[in-house]
Formats: structure tokens, C-alpha cells, sequence
């Protein structure tokens, strides 16, 4: 084979994978004209998604950066015993499908499940609640964003960690001056890619906590119910959410480039306890 | 004023075994790469944890691991200036120099002559700049000791011999207890007034620069002060004076009186060069074929068989020197050391 038809071969197939993965995109917007996608935005199934979404997703988000930001720091700044097994832990629910995470969760904390008598003496329900979608897109999204902080805290040169306690800082005012901005770039990545994955979260949501226009029923739901009732509005919302992961998805670029401490979108970003 | 520390703590392939005092003005720790100098450092600083050990500054107590006492790095009074500096690479030169301490920040970017720098980021200055950035900001926190690990491993040889002279006039004028790791022999004797030489985690020998050079412990010491290294076996010869049998094939002599196998250590500046065989009170001569020439400064190191000697440019110039020419190297016996082969 000549070099010329080789280099054809590659760019044919380059094109097919490209066309591929843009066509079902630009279907969502061109398929019915934007005016009326425009006004289907409009219909409360999808304002009441709307605000579910963003509510839980927000929740969600402050719990992941408020406990997975520390974890993560202690992962991977300290060696203790099991250390691998917990970074392993910590990675199985990226490679979980998310059924299994949305029945997992119900055995866990569901009425019947195994805190759920604890959960009922303090008259806490949390399937089929508002919280049931938050503890659903933590568990599934969490990974997303502990894993590259992991390797960004990782990356974090341990001199500079030195040199900030000989300069008379004490571990944690060394960590929110030291550690943290330089770790930031990898962080907003990782909190972002979470974000994005939470957003578009559907299994572990719909058999957790239901699909309940204005309490549980989230954009993803929605498209989900909608594209029997009215295709229409689940294009509308389609496309809403295509936009928004194209923004997320942009915002992480525009880091890494800023940036020059590693930032990885791949969450299995290799690093000292994945080669441990 | 002193820092004293005594350390055992095992690492990789040795133990790090010493006792040291640090009185105000310059120590210098010297050694090949992984003998622990850094390590001392960081247990001075607080950074490593030694299996054992005390460490106190004056009656302030940072470590005695049989009372249990560990202070941790922040609340050691310690200047550290790190081998490449680590400055923080998000913050701008007066915000490194600030994190050390607020209260000097302006009057030590003057003192170091940073002061244009101050908004600079670390990444876009040179390399001397950076080691008074670094200076700067361990002088900030109001150091009672002063640790530096290699400071000056990190420049290149061109800017290296001028920060040295920099920095040893500061040092000088800090007057606090400082204590300097480095390979680099010459570098020492520059920056310091005392000079412990640290093996495999051990103090071989301690004195000034001239007293190393002028007697020096072992082979090691000798070869890391510069001298050239011969090995042979030595035997009482005529005249009072030792012969040795040097394994390089000829036969040397030496005042100093040890037998059996022995290192003949000769410093290159006690070598002289001669085209011929001349007239004069050496007693040692080897005649061979130049292998290099290097210039260094105002002076030429001449490599001659097993020997190199260093003589001035002019010299080499006067002679007419190239390499391959066959020229004596000659050296006196009273600078012919013999030390116990290592």
C-alpha cells in the first residue's frame, strides 16, 4: 500500500468517526426549527426540570468539592496502609454501570435498606426526594472530580509543601496557600467534568429517587418521559443540555491551557497510587 | 549562639550517623551526591523525622527523640533556602518574599537588590535572581539558623563564581548559624569557615579548608580536595625517605613515613612542567605525553600520565605546550601525602 492511499485510509476513517459523532448533535438542532425549540423551553415540565437539575446538581456539587477536596488531599500527600485499595474504591464508580449504582443506593439507604430502620427512627426518607438525586449524582460524579484532584495534589511539587512550612506555615494554612492554587487547575477540571456528568445522570437517578415532575424528574428524566409525550420538548431539552456540556466541556480546555500543573480529562489520570 | 544536632537515622543503603555544632558563621557540609548532606537539612528543619536524635538551638530544644520532642517545621526558627530554590510559582516575588514574613519584606528586596523585581513571577527570572528571591524570603521569617542545600548547584558556571562571592558577603555579614551542603569542594572553602566532609552518613573529617587540604584524612578526602590520587605500595627507601611502587608503572618518594598499600595523594599546584629534566630540588619526575589541556581562568589544567598538574596560562605559553607533547611532571616528596588506601 503507497503511502498516498494509506494516508487516504486514514482520513476516510477520520471523517466516518467524525460524522458519527456530530451527526445525532446537529440532528437534535435542525430537526425541528429553532423557534420552536426556543418556545418548548417554556412548558413547566421543563422549567420545573430545569430547577430540579440545577438545585440538586448544585447540592451535589458543594458536597463533592467540600468533602472529595479533602480526601483527596489526604490521598494523595499521605502513604498509609490500603492506600491503593481505597484509590481502587474510589474508582469503581466510574467503571459501575449506573443501574447497579441506582440499586445499590436503594439497598443502602431505601426504607428497606441496610440504614434504612436507622434513617426511619430519624424520620428521614430519602428515596424518591430531592435527596435521593443528590446522594445519586454524588455517588456517580464524585469519582470524576476525587480522581483528578488525586493526581493534581500528586503533582503538587513536595518541595514547595516544604518550603511553606520552614516559612512558618502550619499544614492547613500551607494547604489553602500552597497546595489548592496550584492544584486549581486540575480541581476546576475535575469539578467541572463532574458537573457535566451530573447534569446528564439518568440510571442511579430514575430507579433511586423516580422521575416526579418538579421533585425528582431532572432534564435527563425529562427528555426521558417527554420523547413518548411530546418529541419536540425532549429535543428542546436535548439541545439545551448540548450546550451546556459544550460550555463545561470548553471551560476545562480553556484551563488546561492556562494552566501548566497537569490537567487530565481522562479521571484515570495515572498517577503514584495507580502504579503503586 | 549554636546549633547542635545529633542524628542516627537510617536511609537507603547506610546510616546517617553525626554530630555536629554550628556555631555563628559558615559550616559547610561537603560530600558526593547521597553521603545525606540534604537529609541533615531537612532534620534540622524538621522535614525528616531521624529514627534518633536531638537537635537544639541554644537552649531552644526542636528534637530529642528520647524525651519524645518533635517540633514541627513552622515553629523551628529555620532560614531555608532550598537547592532549586523552590519559590512559590503562583505568587509574585514580593508575595514569596512576604509569605516568610510581613515585617522586613521592603527592607530585604533592598538589601538583596530585587526590589525591580518585586512583581515579577518567579518563572521569569534568572537563576541568581531567583537564589535572592529564595535568601530574601528565608531571611523574612527572622531566622535564628540559616540552612542552605546546594545553594548554587543551580547556576551555571558563568554566573556561579559571582553569586558565590555575593553570597559569602552576606553570609558573612548575617552572622547567624549557617550551614551549607554541597559537593563541590571549592565551593566550601568559599562560602565557609569550617568544613565537616560527610560519607556515606558519616563525618570523616572536620577543619577549615586549608587544614583538609593541608592534611587530609583519607583518599577520599584528598581526591574530593583536589588532589591527584596514585596508589602503590610503600617501602622504606634511601635517604630517610618512603619509596613507593606506584601501580601507574614508576616509582615516587615521599617524606611521610607509612608502609604497605598506601594512596600518594599531590595536589596539581605542587606539580610543576618542564620540557626536559632540569636541575631542581624535585625528587619525583614523570615524563610522558601531554593528554589535555584545559583552561580554567588565568590557569591551565595539564593532564601528564596519571597526573595532572595546574600551572598559568603564561607558563603553558612560554613552554610552547600542545597535546601530545612529551613533557616531565614533576613534585616534591614533602608534597607527596601518603594516606592509608582507601
Amino acid at each position: 500500500m503507497s503511502a498516498r492511499v494509506f494516508s487516504s485510509v486514514l482520513w476516510g476513517a477520520c471523517a466516518l468517526v467524525l460524522a458519527f459523532l456530530v451527526l445525532p448533535l446537529v440532528a437534535v438542532f435542525t430537526l425541528v426549527p429553532p423557534r420552536e425549540l426556543l418556545d418548548q423551553l417554556s412548558s413547566p415540565v421543563v422549567r420545573d426540570a430545569l430547577s430540579v437539575t440545577v438545585k440538586t446538581n448544585l447540592v451535589a456539587l458543594a458536597l463533592i468539592l467540600g468533602l472529595g477536596t479533602p480526601a483527596a488531599y489526604l490521598i494523595a500527600t499521605r502513604v498509609f496502609p490500603g492506600r491503593a485499595l481505597v484509590v481502587t474504591l474510589i474508582e469503581l464508580p466510574l467503571v459501575l454501570p449506573p443501574a447497579v449504582a441506582g440499586i445499590g443506593l436503594l439497598a443502602a439507604f431505601g426504607r428497606a435498606g441496610l440504614l434504612g430502620d436507622e434513617l426511619g427512627l430519624l424520620g428521614i426518607t430519602v428515596s424518591f426526594t430531592q435527596t435521593a438525586v443528590v446522594l445519586a449524582v454524588c455517588f456517580v460524579a464524585g469519582p470524576f472530580y476525587v480522581r483528578p484532584a488525586i493526581a493534581s495534589f500528586e503533582a503538587v511539587d513536595p518541595t514547595l509543601v516544604a518550603a511553606s512550612r520552614t516559612l512558618g506555615a502550619g499544614p492547613a494554612r500551607t494547604f489553602i496557600r500552597i497546595a489548592l492554587p496550584l492544584a486549581g487547575g486540575g480541581l476546576s477540571a475535575g469539578a467541572a467534568l463532574a458537573f457535566a456528568r451530573g447534569l446528564g445522570e439518568f440510571g442511579a437517578t430514575i430507579m433511586f429517587a423516580g422521575s416526579l415532575q418538579g421533585v425528582t424528574q431532572t432534564l435527563s428524566l425529562a427528555i426521558y418521559q417527554e420523547f413518548d409525550l411530546n418529541f419536540d420538548t425532549a429535543l428542546a431539552i436535548s439541545a439545551l443540555l448540548i450546550l451546556v456540556s459544550a460550555v463545561l466541556l470548553l471551560s476545562v480546555k480553556a484551563v488546561a491551557g492556562w494552566r501548566s500543573t497537569s490537567v487530565s480529562l481522562i479521571p484515570f489520570a495515572r498517577s503514584r497510587s495507580s502504579s503503586a | 549562639m549554636a546549633l547542635d544536632v545529633r542524628l542516627a537515622h537510617p536511609l537507603r543503603s547506610f546510616a546517617l550517623e553525626l554530630g555536629l555544632s554550628v556555631p555563628r558563621g559558615v559550616v559547610a557540609l561537603v560530600g558526593p551526591s547521597g553521603a545525606g548532606k540534604s537529609s541533615v537539612l531537612r532534620a534540622i528543619a524538621g522535614l525528616l523525622h531521624p529514627r534518633r536524635g536531638r537537635i537544639a538551638l541554644a537552649g531552644e530544644l526542636w528534637l530529642d527523640t528520647d524525651a519524645g520532642v518533635d517540633v514541627p517545621p513552622e515553629r523551628r526558627r529555620v532560614g531555608f533556602v532550598f537547592q532549586e530554590y523552590a519559590l512559590f510559582p503562583h505568587m509574585s516575588v514580593r508575595a514569596n518574599v512576604a509569605y516568610g514574613g510581613r515585617a522586613r519584606v521592603d527592607e530585604l528586596l533592598a538589601r538583596l537588590e530585587i526590589q525591580s523585581l518585586a512583581d515579577a513571577r518567579p518563572s521569569a527570572i534568572s537563576g541568581g535572581e531567583r537564589q535572592r528571591v529564595a535568601l530574601a524570603r528565608a531571611l523574612a521569617r527572622d531566622p535564628a539558623v540559616l540552612l542552605l542545600d546546594e545553594p548554587l548547584s543551580a547556576l551555571d558556571a558563568h554566573t556561579r563564581a559571582h553569586v558565590r562571592a555575593e553570597l559569602r558577603e552576606l553570609l558573612q555579614e548575617l552572622e547567624l548559624p549557617t550551614l551549607v551542603v554541597t559537593h563541590d569542594f571549592e565551593d566550601a572553602a568559599a562560602l565557609a569557615d569550617q568544613i565537616g566532609v560527610l560519607v556515606a552518613g558519616r563525618l570523616v573529617q572536620e577543619g577549615a579548608a586549608a587544614e583538609l587540604v593541608a592534611a587530609p584524612a583519607d583518599a577520599f578526602v584528598a581526591s574530593f580536595t583536589g588532589a591527584n590520587l596514585l596508589r602503590g605500595v610503600a617501602t622504606t627507601g634511601h635517604g630517610g625517605l618512603t619509596e613507593i611502587a606506584l601501580d601507574a608503572g614508576f616509582t615516587a618518594f615521599s617524606t611521610d613515613e607509612v608502609h604497605g598499600r598506601v594512596a600518594l595523594a599531590v595536589y596539581p599546584w605542587e606539580v610543576s612542567i618542564a620540557r626536559g629534566l632540569v636541575l631542581d630540588s624535585a625528587v619525583n619526575h614523570v615524563r610522558a605525553p601531554i593528554a589535555s589541556l584545559v583552561p580554567l581562568g588565568n590557569r591551565v589544567r595539564v593532564r601528564v600520565g596519571p597526573i595532572t598538574a595546574e600551572v598559568t596560562a603564561q607558563s603553558v605559553e612560554r613552554l610552547g605546550l600542545r597535546e601530545g607533547d612529551v613533557v616531565v611532571a614533576s613534585f616534591k616528596a614533602t608534597g607527596a601525602r601518603l594516606l592509608p588506601a582507601a
